[in-house]
């Protein structure tokens, strides 16, 4: 399949201190692909790089197979969202998306369609930045990313400050917009932000990737199996389980399991036990994220074993 | 236009058609620049002051001169200096509200060329301080034939006009330098009024150094010119540009080269 934005190699250093490091990844059109990471990981300067606010140390980045500094008015190809309080408190907002609207060359009707797109009304649009909620200024440059109706949107934790309902919202929007064939990378430090939207993640730890791919592939590397298991008779439950081999430990009201949830039912079977509650006990993507990028964040530099083993799943994966 | 609504049935294209897309012109960012120094409350203050100050300064000098004083030159030259003062900041802000207010990261992802953009915020900046010139040279002409003397017009040449128009450029262009130079509303303000005021005194002061004042001090090197005496001779221009090299080109080519290379975050 095709890739929109193609990131190779990406490394930015601050003196001593590498900020983003051998970043690799790339997005397709038709997805949302989330950008993972504790606060500090390397997100928004990748995405600075991305959109030619900075340089990079060495590597490179191609959108629609160009340099950034190369597509001519890029607002019309590839939306923007790095921080959506960088706008001019005594502004209105409707004075912000026409500066925008004027850039692009873009009709003045196009700042009221993007309006009613994102639900300012026409008295909002009036009041200066200064009086918006975090809501709204987010809302706000969601209309201004999406101004030039581009091919790309690149938003830099765009779901900060939403309430659900606006959660919500920009995931329909932008499960949308993907639909009808756009690209988009979204940064969060909240999975479950990102896990709702995105098709493909991207989880970055200390400005390197730690892991990538889609959320099952994603949900696959964690091999270990484990069940948790709730009966009407612990006792029988404790005994029937250790009868056919499996250890087991309380957890909660019942107990885990080193064993799959299907090894689990055939022992409750077998041995006439009645089950009151019977799920996967693996660890989730939040789990995960937070193992993986806290190693990171713990390890520095030095790639551990986990992580060698993760890479070469996702490796065998792709 | 481009268009993200590729049926789900075509392989999806990966490369942007920018055939149609229409080019950043030069003279849009130029017009952008314009609407932004006057669409926020500081700004249109800042703009009226600048001719509210021109106006008050001619009927402060009708005030306070002489019948025979009361000429073209003489209200000119006292326009001169108001604007001397609110001028830069103009160009300071222009360039520094960016900064500020953090509005650098939309302006330069719309329009990556940093090039143009700077550019395009001189070329307003000069725009500006055409339009306080013809505004002064207005309300100057006004105030001679209202209330000047008989030959109010009498010593006027082209080069008044040259010399008092190159005057409002370089001091807005300074302005503009300093914006670039600092990336700090406050900072450049300061620098602006501070430095020329310490390399006053220190050229003033200091006898040895009284001979190079001219050349090396800004505010030395323009007084014939806000003393309305617009008759330089050589000498006098050579001055003025030694010091405008020393005082605005030079820190205007240092503030171009740290926006050309700084992060914009």
């Amino acid at each position: 399949m095709g890739r929109m934005i193609e990131v190779k190699n990406l490394t930015r250093t601050y003196g001593d201190h590498t900020a983003v490091d051998d970043v690799t990844f790339s997005c397709k059109p038709g997805r949302v692909t989330g950008f993972l990471g504790p606060n500090g990981a390397g997100k928004t300067t990748t995405m600075r790089i991305m959109v030619g606010l900075s340089s990079a140390s060495s590597g490179e980045v191609t959108i629609g197979g160009y340099d950034y500094h190369d597509i001519p008015n890029p607002g019309h190809h590839v939306g923007v969202l790095l921080d959506a309080g960088a706008q001019h408190s005594g502004r209105t907002g409707r004075e912000i998306l026409t500066i925008g609207a004027r850039t692009m060359r873009l009709p003045a009707s196009r700042v009221d369609e993007m309006l009613e797109m994102v639900s300012l009304t026409e008295t909002e649009s009036r009041r200066k930045l200064r009086n918006y909620s975090l809501g709204m200024k987010q809302r706000l440059g969601i209309a201004h990313a999406l101004l030039g109706d581009p091919e790309v949107l690149i938003l830099d934790e765009p779901a900060n400050g939403l309430d659900p309902a606006g959660i919500r919202w920009m995931r329909d929007l932008l499960r949308g917009y993907a639909g009808r064939g756009g690209t988009v990378l979204l940064s969060s430090h909240l999975l479950n932000e990102v896990e709702l939207v995105a098709d493909e993640m991207v989880l970055i730890g200390r400005g390197r990737i730690v892991a990538q791919g889609d959320k099952l592939s994603l949900a696959s590397l964690d091999t270990t199996e484990s069940t948790l298991v709730t009966a009407l008779d612990s006792e029988a439950l404790v005994r029937g389980i250790e009868a056919s081999g499996w250890s087991l430990a309380p957890e909660g009201d019942g107990f885990r399991v080193a064993a799959a949830p299907a090894d689990v039912s055939r022992a409750a079977i077998e041995h006439r036990i009645v089950l009151t509650d019977l799920r996967s006990g693996a660890a989730g993507l939040e789990d995960m994220f937070l193992e993986l990028t806290s190693t990171a964040q713990r390890e520095g530099a030095a790639a551990p074993e986990s992580l060698a083993s993760i890479s070469s799943a996702k490796g065998s994966h792709r | 236009m481009s268009t993200p609504t590729t049926p789900a049935t075509a392989a999806p294209q990966t490369t942007f058609d920018v055939s149609g897309t229409p080019h950043l012109g030069f003279g849009t960012l130029v017009s952008v620049e314009l609407r932004k120094t006057v669409d926020t409350r500081a700004g249109r203050w800042l703009v009226a002051a600048i001719l509210a100050l021109t106006a008050a300064a001619m009927v402060l000098f009708f005030a306070i001169s002489d019948d025979a004083d009361r000429v073209f030159e003489s209200f000119i030259g006292f326009a001169a200096t108001p604007q001397g003062f609110l001028l830069p900041v103009l160009g300071i802000l222009l360039v520094t509200s960016e900064w500020s207010q953090r509005t650098a990261i939309v302006t330069f992802a719309l329009a990556p060329s940093r090039t143009q953009v700077i550019g395009a915020k001189v070329v307003a900046a000069l725009l500006l301080a055409f339009v306080a010139f013809a505004g002064a040279v207005g309300v100057a002409a006004l105030a001679t034939v209202a209330g000047g003397t008989d030959d109010g017009f009498g010593d006027v040449t082209v080069l008044t006009f040259v010399l008092f128009l190159g005057l409002q450029l370089l001091t807005i262009l300074q302005g503009v330098a300093y914006g670039l130079l600092l990336l700090n509303t406050p900072a450049a303000i300061v620098a602006f009024f501070v430095l020329p005021v310490a390399s006053s005194i220190l050229f003033g002061t200091v006898p040895a150094l009284e001979d190079l004042g001219p050349w090396l001090d800004l505010q030395t090197a323009q007084q014939p010119l806000f003393d309305g005496n617009f008759s330089v001779d050589g000498e006098q221009l050579a001055h003025l540009g030694v010091a405008s090299l020393i005082w605005i080109v030079l820190p205007f080519v240092a503030g171009w080269t740290r926006v050309m290379r700084a992060e914009i975050k």
